[in-house]
Parts: structure tokens; sequence; C-alpha cells
């Protein structure tokens, strides 16, 4: 099977649950207390100028309706205008996107660079105060809540020792953004070559980056832990061993290879799980993401906002199932040719 | 001689489950640190608010962010409430939301998983498609819109976090009682004249149990993480509720200012009690499961 089949065949597979989630999202979005209209209009509005814009977003029509003019406007690539700041909602989420995403890679990023090695150290010497220190540590991380763990942070950081600037969004409002690219400062700064504009942002982004880390640590350790305690254990691990190979060899090429599989499927679920974890650092960093936006939407009763939100989860979801399983397919070559 | 020693272990009788338990936590030290974190929480939960040195909700105006000292062990906070009574008087609260909702995430997700597993076809499908569903969101946001929706109220709260917890029960009963529809004694249960509703409630459930217990240990840290991520966040129970994530969303603002213990121990407590939760649930297993006994 070549890689295009798998790809469409997998997102074919994705309709039907994307379109429950199109129909949950709008009845739970109009189910929201408030009034849309009341609350676009302003305080001082008339009872006629709230009924004009009611009717205008076509609130005074029937539900099934309603839908019927979501799902053509959705078809357009048209959201609807956000509430809260009156710009489309596309817009909002376009400029929110990357904020998150950044904040949620480089996390994932260092869990992977101390979890995996953490995990295989641990598994090489399983009951050494190695693998016992490190089985505390990661039901710590899963143990502490984000939103505790950021502000236990921005203590120590940022108000005891003062290497961390003030938990307030991506960048110092004294430090000039870098023209946008692709969105991610840290990227963005990199290609115009403004250092300190990097090193700014990175600043900024060190400690919710490490809130996120800490919290995907736990499961990627104990995963890597016992796939290799496994793959160790196995008769290939064995001949290798017989054969006279290298230790460094057989640990990372032989034993690693074959454990990645579980590894690539536990990123996925903790990624998946980030995103919604998102909300609440972004909360305590006022990181001007998605989940703050999702977060001020929601008790606003912005539903335009709401469900482009969620719909943009559901999409990312997708996308990230089909990369885990584009990855089954590169690590496990079995994979990648079985039908199905 | 392998014979013997098998008819050995027949005669023996099993272990009881407080034998099992008890080896099990004397062979750990975080298993018995755990084990005796929860008889402390329990017990802060049970009797917390006749404890309590002070009403929780009294306010002292004259008193606002006192540091800990000998009359305020944990401070008081913007209020001049006493940290300490409301840290214990949220106990059970932050408990009781958690248990709700595992207690009712687990009856219901085992229900349905059962069902699916046990009747196949067009039922495991719709239940299945119903899972994937609810898999799709982000599953903090999800609670996070149904709580909006529906109103912030302590039964609102346990509904969200129970659906979504719900999945992950339905697919280990589904995925277990898959297996468990081949067996023999099932078969044998059929045959005798037992209806599905009789072989799922006597033969399939007992022996969904074990893993079900360990599922349930876990969740429930992941249950009081996500109550109280609600009501840091505005979502969960109101102010002047002595509710953990709400105490640490209080005192939040006074981290950049110095006033550390305000939102520390009530983070603390939350912390602690997950971990508890967390531990267990890596103890359980050598308890309630025969293979790795």
């Amino acid at each position: 099977m070549t890689v295009l089949t798998l790809i469409s065949r997998r997102l074919l597979a994705a309709l039907p649950t994307l379109a429950g989630v199109l129909v949950i999202t709008f009845v739970i979005t109009r189910t929201l207390p408030g009034d849309p209209a009341a609350f676009f209009a302003g305080p001082a509005a008339s009872q006629e100028a709230v009924g004009q814009i009611r009717e205008k977003l076509g609130l005074n029509r029937s539900l099934p309706v309603q839908f019927g003019v979501y799902l053509r406007d959705l078809a357009r690539g048209d959201l609807g205008p956000a509430l809260t700041t009156g710009q489309p909602v596309r817009v909002e989420l376009a400029q929110r996107l990357p904020a998150s995403l950044e904040l949620t890679a480089c996390g994932l990023g260092f869990a992977l660079l101390v979890g995996v090695p953490l995990g295989i150290a641990a598994a090489t010497r399983p009951g050494s105060w190695l693998d016992h220190g490190g089985r505390l540590v990661s039901t710590l991380g899963v143990s502490l809540p984000s939103f505790f763990l950021g502000l236990l942070l921005i203590y120590v950081f940022y108000y005891r020792l003062g290497w961390a600037p003030a938990p307030l969004g991506r960048l110092d409002a004294f430090v000039l953004p870098p023209e946008p690219v692709t969105h991610f400062l840290l990227v963005d700064a990199l290609l115009r070559g403004e250092f300190a504009t990097f090193r700014a942002a990175a600043a900024q982004l060190a400690l919710p980056a490490l809130t996120v880390g800490l919290f995907a640590l736990a499961p990627l350790t104990r995963m890597t832990r016992a796939a290799m305690i496994e793959a160790l254990a196995s008769d290939y691990v064995r001949a290798a061993r017989a054969a006279g190979l290298s230790r460094a060899r057989i640990l990372l090429v032989y034993a690693l290879h074959n454990a990645l599989l579980p590894v690539v499927t536990t990123l996925g679920m903790v990624f998946s799980y980030l995103l919604g974890i998102n909300v609440l650092v972004e909360k305590v960093f006022a990181w001007p993401g998605l989940g703050s936006f999702s977060f001020e939407a929601l008790l606003a009763g912005d539903y335009h906002s709401v469900q482009g939100f969620i719909l943009t989860m559901g999409g990312l979801f997708v996308l990230l199932n089909l990369a885990v399983d584009l990855l089954y397919g590169l690590i496990d070559p079995r994979v990648a040719r079985s039908p199905g | 001689m392998p014979s013997v020693a098998a008819a050995e272990s027949v005669r023996s009788p099993p272990p009881t489950p407080w034998r099992l338990l008890a080896r099990a936590v004397t062979g750990n030290p975080l298993s018995l640190l755990a084990g005796a974190m929860l008889v402390l929480f329990l017990g802060a939960a049970l009797f917390g608010p006749a404890l309590a040195p002070h009403d929780p909700l009294l306010t002292n105006a004259s008193r606002t962010l006192a540091p800990p000292s000998a009359d305020h062990w944990f401070g008081t906070d913007q209020l001049g409430r006493d940290i300490f009574s409301r840290v214990l008087a949220g106990t059970r609260v932050d408990f009781l939301i958690a248990l709700g909702s595992v207690s009712l995430a687990a009856t219901l997700g085992t229900t349905l998983g059962m069902c699916a597993g046990f009747l196949g076809g067009r039922t495991d499908r719709l239940v299945g498609r119903a899972m994937d569903m609810l898999m799709a969101f982000p599953l903090f946001v999800l609670a996070m819109a149904i709580v909006a929706a529906l109103g912030n109220s302590v039964a609102n709260i346990v509904c969200a976090s129970a659906l979504i917890n719900l999945p992950f029960y339905v697919r280990l009963a589904r995925t277990e009682t898959g297996v468990l529809r081949q067996a023999g004694f099932i078969e044998a249960a059929r045959l005798s004249g037992a209806r599905t509703p009789r072989i799922l409630r006597r033969h399939v459930l007992p022996n969904l149990l074990a893993p079900l217990s360990v599922q349930a240990s876990l969740n429930m840290g992941w249950a009081m993480l996500n109550a109280a991520g609600l009501s840091f966040i505005g979502l969960g129970l109101r102010p002047p509720a002595p509710e953990w994530g709400l105490m640490v969303s209080e005192g939040a603002g006074y981290v950049v200012s110095g006033e550390w213990w305000v939102p520390l121990f009530p983070g603390i407590a939350l912390m602690l009690s997950v971990l508890t939760f967390n531990l267990l649930g890596d103890t359980l297993p050598a308890v309630v499961d025969p293979r790795r006994r």
C-alpha cells in the first residue's frame, strides 16, 4: 500500500467522526447560556437593535435551518465573526494556533529529550536508584496540577530568582516582534537573524514550555522504560549479544528501534491531551493561544468562536492520528505493507 | 516434583485480599506511603469540618494575607480566612466530586462496554462510533463546554467529568468482555438457560472487577485534576466555596507579590491526593490481578 492511499483511506475513515463532532459542537454551543445578540449589540442597545442583530445572525430561525446555514458557510471556509472581537473566527484562529503549537511542541520536545533517555537508562538498570528516582519524578510530574506547577515556577524563577521575564504572553511589550513568516516567533526571529528577539521569545517560552513538558514527561518515561525492558528481554537482543555487537549498538539500534512503536502511540495520546490542558497553562502565563481564546469565548457565549475552536481541534486530532500512523509505517515496514 | 507442588497449592487456601494488600504495601515503601496518605485524606474528608480550628468561610478584615503562624498554620487569604481550615474543608468537596464522577463513569461505561463486547454487531459499532466521537474532542475542553452550557453546579461538574472518563471504561470492558465471550464457563451458563443480563452480571462482571479497580484508582486522580482545573478557570464551584482548585485560582495573583502561602497549600493538598491515587493504581495490580501475585 502506498503512502497516498494510506492517507486518503485514513482521512475518509475520519469523516463520520468529524461529522459527529460537528453535530455535537453545534448542539453544545446553541445551549450555551446568554444571548449572543444582546452581547454583540452591547449593553446600551435597544430591544429593537438586538432584534435586528438576532435577525442578521440568523438566530431567530429554527435550529435545523441554522445548522444548514452553518454547514453552508463552513463549506465556503467561513466560520463566522467572533462576537467578542468582531474579527472573522478564521483570522483569530490563524493568529492563535501558532502560539499554542509553538508552546506544545517545545514542551513535548523537552519531554522527549529528557523522558526517552531516562526511560532507556531505567530499563537497563531496573531496580536501581535511577529507576526508582525516575518513577518518583514522573509520578510527581503527572500528579502536579499543571496550573499549580506553573504558579510554582513563576514564584521561583520570576519572583524569587528573577531569571524569567514577567509571565505575560509571548513577547515582552518592549520587544518588537519579528516580521511574521510562519507566525512561530522562534522560527521567525531566526529567519530574520534577530537573535535578541529570539532570546526574548525563548525566555518567555521557557516556563510555560517546562510546565507542559513536565506533565508529558511521566507517560513518555514509563512507556519507554516498559517497551525497552520488553525489547531487551527478547530473543533478537540475546542473539545480538551472542554475536558480540557493542552494547550501545544493541541498545540504540536493535532494542530502541523495536521499542519505538508504543512510544509513538503514547506520544500521540500525550499530544492530544496536552492540547486540552493548554487552556490552563495559557491562562496562568497569559499566553495568547487557542486555549485562552476558547476559554474567553466559552465564558462570553461566543458560539462562532467555540465552534471554530472545536473544529480546529478535531482537525488537529485527525492529522495527529494520521501522522502517528505514517510514523508507524516508517518505524515498522510490516505495518506499511499489511493491508488495512 | 511438580505434581506434588501443584496438589499442595490446590490444598492451601487462597490468600485473603487483606493479606495480599498487606504484602503489596509492605513490599514497596511508596505504596505504604500512599496507603498512609489515603487514610489521612479520608479522615480529613470525613471529619475535616469538625476538626477545622476556624470557620472556613469566616472573613477577618484585620488579618488579611497573614503568613503562616501558630494560630493560622497555613496563613490567611485575602479576606482573612484561615487557609488551613479551608484546605481541610475542601477535602470533602474534592473527594466527593472525584468519587461521584468516577463511579458514574465506571458504572455507565462498564455497562455500555459489556453490552458492546458481548452483543457485538450493531450495538458494538454504535457504541464504538459514539466513543470515537467523544475522543475526538480535547477532553478537558469538552468538560469546559458542558459545564459552561449547563451551568456551574456540583452535579454538572460530576456529569461532565464522568462523560470525559466514559470512553476509557467502555474500551476496557468491551475488550475484556470480547475475550470472555468465547470462554467455556460463559458457554456453560448460556446452555444452562441463563439470559444475557444474568450472564453479564453473574459471570462477566466479576471478571472485569480487577482491571476496573486499577483503572478507577488512576482515574480518581485524573478526575480530581479535572474538577480542580475547571474551578481554576472559573467553570467549577463558585466562591466562597472551599475547593482546592478555586483556592489556587484565587491565590494565583499573590504569587507575583510574594504571598506564596495563599495558593501553595491548597495546591499541595491537591497534588498529594492525586499522587496518592496514582501510587495506589500502581500497587493495586499486585493485589487484584492473580497473574501478578
